[in-house]
């Protein structure tokens, strides 16, 4: 399975899990990364990191290394 | 904690009895301050949360039949774990814990263009028993996409109303609904059920509830499933193994510790994932269609650009740094000149007298030294509120994360960096614009690093005097002193936030929401700029307008002259020229100076200082710079019998400088004496005012002393190995 931070910019991807330490884990959930959400990079920043992706309706900046914890699967 | 309340000045106090409490919830960027305002007209007042470095806004409520309320503001959460000082506040005043007092109704904000999403919130809030009303903001964005506030109402089970803060429009119905709220009976909302394994936790933990935290204390009245809640929060935010909090000042009763971390089995995220497939299986069937978001990536799609984004970025940071730098400089000078005038008009009245120099060096002197910060505290937060608010400010974070995050700082940090090369007193005051407290913490500690404009004439000085050469190394010079403050501030920030424990990163997501663009309000802003200024001078302006006149009265007293000091005034008096009768009137002063509280003072640190290089008259300095840095200038103008407005450009103080020697004949200052004091002043927080608005915006006098304490150190020792190490070097 391949995390959201090795998805191809601009395809949509579906969320299978999110890992790392629970109170970071807990925090994406809350925000609607929950297993079977769409989600897709729309950007990468200048400097390579972060990541603008679009969740829901919404865009939000996220770090590589934290994209790196979500795991993605095909949609 | 005191009970809180909204009345009054920055600590809480009881609530007016009989007054229906009610507070405002809801996550960033959904129009939640706009609804505060257009619902609480002039009433509101800002203030800060005791103890921690968050804002409350408090304010009005008329409800229909001209009953008052109390309306507070909370935090913009996604969510109420407590996982930082917001959510903190938002739960206590959610729940009523903590000393906040229990909400009679709770407005849920919603936004029509992200229902779920803010939804989410709202089930946090039912379940804990609150009486909600729902707000459903910015239908005008959503237009046909907004979801119809009856259905909305009958999925939600609770009230909803549409309102326009801009037009007024829905406000009117909202009070009703908030009025009609508060005679309903409490009930706790779930809208979904917790397996078995998890219900018998729930059941577990809700046995250790202090009693405090019970919903029969807290709402008069025990109501099914608002103390399940509760549970159900201690065993998301405990850490299950060692029971610490998921933020260190979590305030958390013992018994309740105690009782999650005796739940053996391991939690999984349940709470969050029913609540989630409750919200996609009911909301998206409401909304009809995504909305239109095609102008907001048409922007994005500029400024956001690789290269052109970069390009737009420099050319709004240069205007905002511009701005600050140069634009608020004629308005400083009125200021200044302003208050030289009253001074001098007071004098010609009073005339001279201990009585007069007080009212006029230290009163007004001192109020003159407040209000200087008025222009670049208005300009920044002008800037700051319409990039806020029209959703660039977050883009700037987005564009900027990756320099910003190689120090631990967050990418908003970068606005109130940049602001700390005019002024480190406006730019503490911009760190309110990240959201958790860590990051404005560290960001606040290491903005005083950046070289302020205070820091300029104390430079212009020293290296117009001392150092020796041509314009163009004179220039790198001052270049060097400013790449090096800029260095300085980013491994301050790498080493503190890896080694003082409050500072450390907690291991959350980076995650910050873009918003869609929209256009600024002008009402919104005015009012913040008015809010910020009104509470520098308040909070900050006191103690620096007290701590001004402390340090006039250590450089005035005593007044009486040391033995065996010649008699200037008899002299002056027969003075055969005007020129010589003002250099021994000069030279009284230089003598008075010397004597007094200030002048011994410099005289005492003397052997501190002097392995840096400084003599006792530098010493002064440093004492009179306390004030402002700008203020060495003169101080040193007065020590060196110059004058009192001897500027940094002033010929005869650089060249009384130039020939200053020591007791054994040597000069006083060299080149190398110049960079070591550059350094002592790029590092040192010789600034009150900086000290004062830190301790003001972190509500604490830890934060303002660990700065102080640290920049002092920091400058003395990096002086010290310049100064010592120049001269190993053979460097004179």
């Amino acid at each position: 399975m391949a995390s959201l931070a090795e998805t191809p910019l601009g395809r949509i991807v579906a969320v299978a899990a999110v890992e790392g330490p629970r109170a970071f884990r807990r925090r994406l959930l809350e925000m609607g990364l929950v297993p079977g959400t769409s989600v897709r990079i729309v950007t990468v920043a200048p400097l390579g990191d972060p990541l603008r992706i679009e969740v829901r309706g919404g865009q939000w900046s996220i770090r590589r290394a934290e994209a790196a914890q979500i795991q993605v699967a095909p949609r | 904690m005191t009970q809180a309340s909204c009345h009054g000045g920055p600590e809480w106090r009881d609530p007016v009895p009989d007054r229906p409490q009610l507070v405002l919830a809801g996550n960033p960027n959904v129009g939640k301050t706009t609804l505060f305002n257009a619902l609480t007209g002039s009433s509101a007042k800002v203030s800060n949360y005791p103890g921690i470095t968050v804002e409350a806004a408090c304010g009005e409520l008329t409800l229909p039949g001209g009953r008052v309320a109390d309306l507070r503001d909370l935090p913009g959460t996604y969510s109420i774990n407590a996982r930082s000082a917001e959510e903190q506040i938002a739960l206590d005043a959610l729940v009523g814990t903590g000393g906040a007092p229990t909400p009679d109704a709770v407005i849920v904000c919603l936004d029509a263009t992200q229902v779920a999403r803010s939804a989410y919130l709202l089930l946090q809030c039912q379940e804990l028993g609150a009486r909600c009303v729902v707000a459903l903001t910015m239908v005008d964005e959503a237009g046909a996409s907004a979801p119809a506030a009856r259905a909305l109402a009958a999925v939600l089970d609770c009230e909803v109303v549409a309102v326009t803060a801009r037009t007024r429009a829905g406000l009117d119905d909202l009070r009703a609904a908030v009025d009609r709220a508060l005679r309903a009976e409490r009930r706790a909302i779930w809208h979904w059920r917790p397996q078995p394994a998890l219900r018998a936790r729930i059941d577990a933990v809700s046995e250790a509830l202090p009693t405090s935290w019970r919903s029969a204390t807290r709402y008069g009245a025990a109501v099914a499933g608002a103390d399940d809640a509760l549970a159900l929060w201690a065993l998301t935010c405990i850490e299950p193994l060692t029971g610490s909090a998921d933020d260190d000042e979590l305030v958390v009763p013992d018994t309740l510790r105690a009782a999650v971390v005796a739940e053996p089995a391991p939690r999984d995220d349940e709470a969050v994932l029913a609540r989630w497939t409750w919200l996609d299986r009911e909301i998206p069937p409401l909304v009809s269609r995504p909305p239109d978001r095609k102008l907001t990536q048409r922007i994005d799609h500029v400024l956001l650009h690789r290269t052109g984004g970069f390009g737009v970025f420099i050319a709004v940071m240069s205007v905002l740094f511009m701005s600050l730098f140069w634009w608020a400089s004629p308005a400083i000078d009125a200021i200044d000149g302003l208050f030289k005038w009253c001074g001098a008009q007071l004098q010609g009245v009073l005339g001279d007298g201990i009585f007069a120099d007080f009212l006029v060096q230290g009163v007004i002197g001192g109020v003159g030294a407040v209000m200087v910060f008025l222009p670049q505290i208005l300009l920044l937060f002008l800037f700051l509120g319409f990039l806020e608010d029209c959703g660039y400010l977050a883009r700037v974070a987005y564009l900027m994360d990756r320099i910003m995050r190689s120090m631990n700082l967050h990418g908003r940090a970068f606005v109130p960096m940049l602001s700390g090369f005019a002024c480190a007193v406006p730019a503490v005051m911009a760190t309110r614009t990240m959201e958790r407290r860590r990051d404005r913490i560290l960001t606040m500690m290491v903005v005083p690093l950046m070289t302020c404009s205070a820091r300029l004439p104390v430079y212009t000085l020293v290296i117009g005097a001392l150092i020796p050469g041509s314009r163009w190394v004179q220039g790198l010079i001052m270049v060097a002193m400013y790449l090096f403050s800029v260095v300085t501030a980013l491994i301050a920030a790498w080493v503190m936030s890896r080694t003082v424990k409050p500072l450390k990163g907690k291991r959350l997501p980076f995650v910050i929401e873009l918003p869609p663009y929209r256009w600024p309000r002008l009402g919104g802003v005015i009012r913040m700029m008015w809010g910020k200024s009104s509470m520098f001078l308040r909070e900050a302006g006191t103690v620096i307008l007290a701590c001004s006149i402390a340090l006039w009265a250590l450089l005035y007293f005593p007044r009486h002259m040391p033995d065996g000091a010649p008699d200037y005034d008899a002299m002056a008096e027969h003075a055969p020229t005007e020129d010589a009768r003002a250099s021994l009137l000069a030279e009284k002063q230089a003598v008075q100076l010397a004597n007094s509280y200030g002048g011994r003072l410099g005289h005492a640190i003397e052997p501190a200082i002097k392995p840096l290089g400084f003599d006792w008259k530098i010493g002064v300095g440093i004492v009179g710079a306390f004030a402002a840095r700008e203020v060495f200038v003169s101080t040193l103008g007065i020590v060196y019998a110059v004058g009192s407005d001897a500027d940094s450009r002033s010929e005869p103080l650089r060249q009384a400088l130039r020939d200053a020697k020591d007791s054994r004949g040597q000069h006083s200052y060299t080149p190398l004496v110049g960079i070591s004091l550059m350094v002592f002043f790029a590092l040192a927080c010789q600034c009150m005012s900086t000290l004062a608005v830190v301790r003001r915006e972190t509500r604490s006098l830890r934060w303002p002393l660990f700065l102080f304490g640290y920049m002092t150190v920091l400058a003395w020792i990096t002086s010290f190995v310049v100064y010592q190490g120049g001269r190993l070097l053979g460097f004179s």
